[in-house]
């Protein structure tokens, strides 16, 4: 009885964080277009946010691009099909591999981020002091920062995308001798603007969702240090799952619209 | 009767209740501020002193109660009012709440960036900051970081950041708590100046006995959420409740 008893509470709780949590988009969607504009904020994080990933994006394609062709090179190898290595590697990265896995990297990078250092403005009452100066946080502190992740997660991927072709262009290069203008041709040929447009519309929810969920568990955390960390770890593991939850309704909505 | 009684506070709190849960914190709290003057409110940790004080200005919603801050009552009151209404109060909070990802100048500017109109005068936010830096002897730190700073000259640039509006009510929520006794005093001291110098009107919080006796005109010692007991320094510190006297002993 009091497992059930539990459980209900914590669904509960679930579908009530996520009710805040659509109340606190709503409030985005509000302010996002209402004046004044915090543009000089948003530059900052927009620099924080993309050009401090960048690195970490470029390894973690790269190697996604080397790691893919090496694993998948033996297999195509059996049943002669090494020809429509360079197809399959930009299909499977461009729609689907590459934005997933970079959105999970920053889910990590600048998601915790948002969601420690907002928090650890919650507690310290810099948001109040913010208020009692006659300044809107919510817009300064909130409004800018997921616009930030939502314009700069689809750059972050198309980078992140583009390095990974490099590195498995590399691979093929050396293992087997295929030229790398050959290899790109045959990328290109195999892309469809089918391929490129749902995956970059799909991103620009990727960051959306990155920059509302770390942004909404920094904003309402408590309970001291402990709550900074919790609303880091948490921020992490919401949108994680929504990271699935929106590349399933994406690839579902996709399939309708350009039958893949 | 007091000859204040008749003077029209700068800020008046009627019948304030508070809840969280099931914890009543705010029974009825009444509170009257006069222009110029210095108001001390005591009370044991978790008494509802920093509660109140954040319904002062907004930050907590009150269950039911009037607040009149210059004759308009902000619980009432719209966003767009009450932020304006804002650059009338200084605040300063118990732990300083620097922001620490901006240096001490960008933490003076902060304030100014929407409401330079509220200034009679406005030299340039150079020279505002310059001056509130002077007020509190921290001109020097100008380009530092919070972080680089001691718990003193943290309290003392917040200090300045609360004046920089130029308000005319200022709250202190614990302004020497955390601080060593001869820091607590240039703190006490400074606090004697701002009031002298802009002859503002002063809330403080405080359970430091010497902080209420050096600057205090008038004082409130709010118990379980209810104003226990309300007199000047002297009359407090002289009663014979033994409530009261537990203040005051050590």
């Amino acid at each position: 009885m009091n497992g059930t008893n539990a459980l209900l509470t914590r669904t509960k709780s679930f579908f009530a964080e996520i009710g805040d949590m659509t109340l606190f988009a709503g409030r985005f969607f509000r302010e996002v277009f209402s004046p004044p504009f915090e543009f000089k904020e948003l530059l900052r994080q927009c620099y924080n946010m993309g050009n401090r990933s960048l690195l970490l994006v470029g390894v973690t394609g790269f190697i996604l691009g080397l790691v893919f062709t090496l694993q998948s090179r033996p297999t195509l190898m059996q049943f002669g099909a090494e020809s429509w290595m360079p197809s399959m590697v930009s299909l499977s990265i461009v729609r689907e591999i590459g934005p997933v896995i970079i959105a999970l990297i920053c889910a990590g990078r600048i998601g915790s981020g948002i969601g420690a250092e907002l928090g650890s403005m919650r507690v310290t009452e810099q948001i109040d002091a913010m208020e009692v100066s006659g300044t809107n946080p919510f817009k300064y502190l909130v409004v800018t920062r997921i616009a930030a992740t939502t314009l700069m997660l689809p750059l972050l991927i198309i980078m992140g995308d583009a390095i990974a072709l490099l590195g498995s262009a590399i691979i093929e290069n050396l293992k087997g001798d295929v030229s790398y203008l050959l290899y790109f041709n045959q990328v290109f040929d195999a892309l469809k603007f089918g391929d490129i447009i749902p995956a970059t519309i799909k991103s620009v929810f990727f960051g959306f969702a990155i920059g509302l969920v770390g942004c909404y568990k920094g904003y309402y955390c408590s309970k001291g240090t402990v709550g900074v960390g919790e609303a880091s770890n948490s921020a992490v593991v919401y949108i994680s799952m929504l990271l699935f939850v929106i590349d399933f309704i994406a690839v579902f909505v996709t399939d309708i619209f350009f039958e893949i | 009767m007091n000859s204040k009684a008749n003077i029209k506070p700068v800020l008046e709190l009627k019948n304030l209740h508070k809840s969280f849960g099931d914890n009543h914190v705010l029974k009825g709290f009444n509170l009257k501020l006069i222009e110029g003057e210095n108001l001390v409110i005591m009370g044991k940790s978790g008494s509802g002193k920093s509660v109140m004080v954040k319904c002062l200005v907004g930050l907590i919603q009150p269950d039911s109660g009037s607040i009149t801050i210059k004759d308009q009552d902000i619980t009432t009151m719209g966003q767009k009012e009450l932020d304006l209404l804002r650059t009338e109060i200084g605040f300063l909070f118990q732990g300083s709440a620097l922001y620490d990802s901006m240096t001490v100048r960008e933490n003076l500017e902060f304030p100014l960036r929407r409401h330079k109109d509220k200034i009679e005068n406005f030299q340039g936010t150079e020279v505002l900051v310059k001056e509130a830096l002077e007020n509190v002897g921290l001109a020097h730190a100008i380009d530092l970081m919070p972080a680089e700073l001691s718990g003193g000259m943290q309290r003392r640039v917040a200090m300045a950041r609360a004046l920089i509006l130029k308000p005319k009510i200022i709250m202190y929520d614990e302004p020497t708590t955390g601080l060593d006794p001869i820091t607590a005093k240039e703190i006490i001291q400074l606090m004697r100046n701002i009031q002298k110098k802009y002859n503002t009107s002063s809330l403080i919080i405080t359970h430091d006995v010497d902080c209420a006796r050096v600057i205090s005109n008038r004082m409130i010692l709010l118990v379980d959420g209810i104003n226990y007991a309300e007199g000047t320094f002297g009359e407090l510190s002289n009663s014979e409740d033994p409530q009261v006297q537990a203040f005051f002993k050590n």
